[in-house]
């Protein structure tokens, strides 16, 4: 099953259409996340949103995942190991208050089993290739392990501190 | 230390992205310690949390919302007494650092991992309210802050 999200904050009908107007050419089950949206997809299953708990289900039981490119996602895509397209929102088309989406996957567009769909076409090649998996390299633990660390050790110094 | 001789960690973030950098963040900070402050219940539900509460979002657009979303974080920073008020973002958490750094908490902004050429505007005026100013990107650390200390991913 392909999961299609766009997060619960903004409309992304650009997304939505896309993947619409291409299920008919796929021939897998497709369903989608589409938040605030207007365009009502015809040849898909959708929900504007989904409960945490159900949609995480979604994702775990998702062959690839098409997402706007949110971090929250990104990060459910490593945590299950899916294979992740992202769709970034441009400002531009009024899809979002700045160009930061194009920032994220201009740093995040390279890694393995994370790839980067601008339209359609895109989306409708990338769709009908064999994708990897997201899976988290040594240096994405290494510098998740160093904050984590960190953190833990600025909370361990204020509570000794408390503690007298 | 609150009334009940209970020290509190206090972790604030808003939903979607800044929610999932939280929990990852917090990984290794003892549970009993932890309060989580978010703005859906489901949030807290999904991830098994019973030390938490919901207040309502808000951002610089929504007046009423703010006010609404102070007062409640507010109500919590009094009550909890931080040791140490951690955020992700966005503004709730922005909110919760203000109200705990008055309170003498230990206060850590980790700016959103999303925020990859400029920080977020919440990130820039928490500043004013973090004693730790992080970013998740090296190109963006200056000498006066922010600094970088990892990234969740």
């Amino acid at each position: 099953m392909i999961v299609v999200t766009v997060g619960t904050q903004l409309p992304f009908d650009r997304l939505v259409e896309a993947i619409d107007s291409l299920a008919p050419k796929l021939n897998q089950k497709i369903f989608a996340q589409i938040g605030p949206g207007r365009y009502m997809p015809k040849n898909i299953d959708w929900s504007a949103n989904v409960e945490a708990g159900a949609f995480d289900a979604m994702l775990r039981a998702a062959s690839v995942i098409v997402s706007h490119a949110g971090i929250g996602t990104v990060l459910k895509a490593y945590k299950y190991a899916k294979p992740i397209i992202l769709m970034p929102r441009q400002a531009v088309l009024g899809e979002h208050r700045n160009d930061h989406q194009l920032a994220t996957v201009s740093q995040l567009g390279e890694r393995p089993g994370i790839y980067v769909a601008n339209n359609e076409s895109e989306l409708q090649e990338l769709l009908q290739s064999s994708l990897g998996p997201a899976v988290a390299s040594d240096s994405v633990f290494l510098a998740r392990g160093r904050l984590q660390d960190f953190v833990f050790q600025e909370v361990n110094n204020a509570i000794k501190l408390k503690r007298g | 230390m609150n009334r009940n001789g209970r020290i509190n960690i206090l972790a604030v973030s808003s939903s979607g992205g800044h929610w999932e950098q939280l929990l990852l963040v917090a990984q290794k900070i003892p549970s009993e310690n932890l309060f989580f402050v978010t703005t859906k219940q489901e949030l807290l539900d999904n991830a098994k949390i019973s030390q938490g509460q919901v207040v309502a979002d808000c951002n610089q657009n929504k007046v009423l919302q703010t006010l609404k979303c102070t007062l409640q974080c507010l109500a919590i920073v009094f009550l909890k007494r931080p040791a140490v008020v951690i955020s992700t973002g966005a503004a709730p958490g922005l909110i919760c650092l203000a109200l705990g750094r008055l309170l003498g908490a230990h206060t850590i902004w980790i700016d959103s991992v999303a925020n990859v050429e400029k920080l977020s505007l919440s990130g820039k005026f928490a500043q004013y309210f973090a004693k730790v100013w992080l970013t998740q990107w090296e190109h963006l650390t200056q000498a006066s802050g922010p600094q970088f200390a990892g990234r969740v991913l």
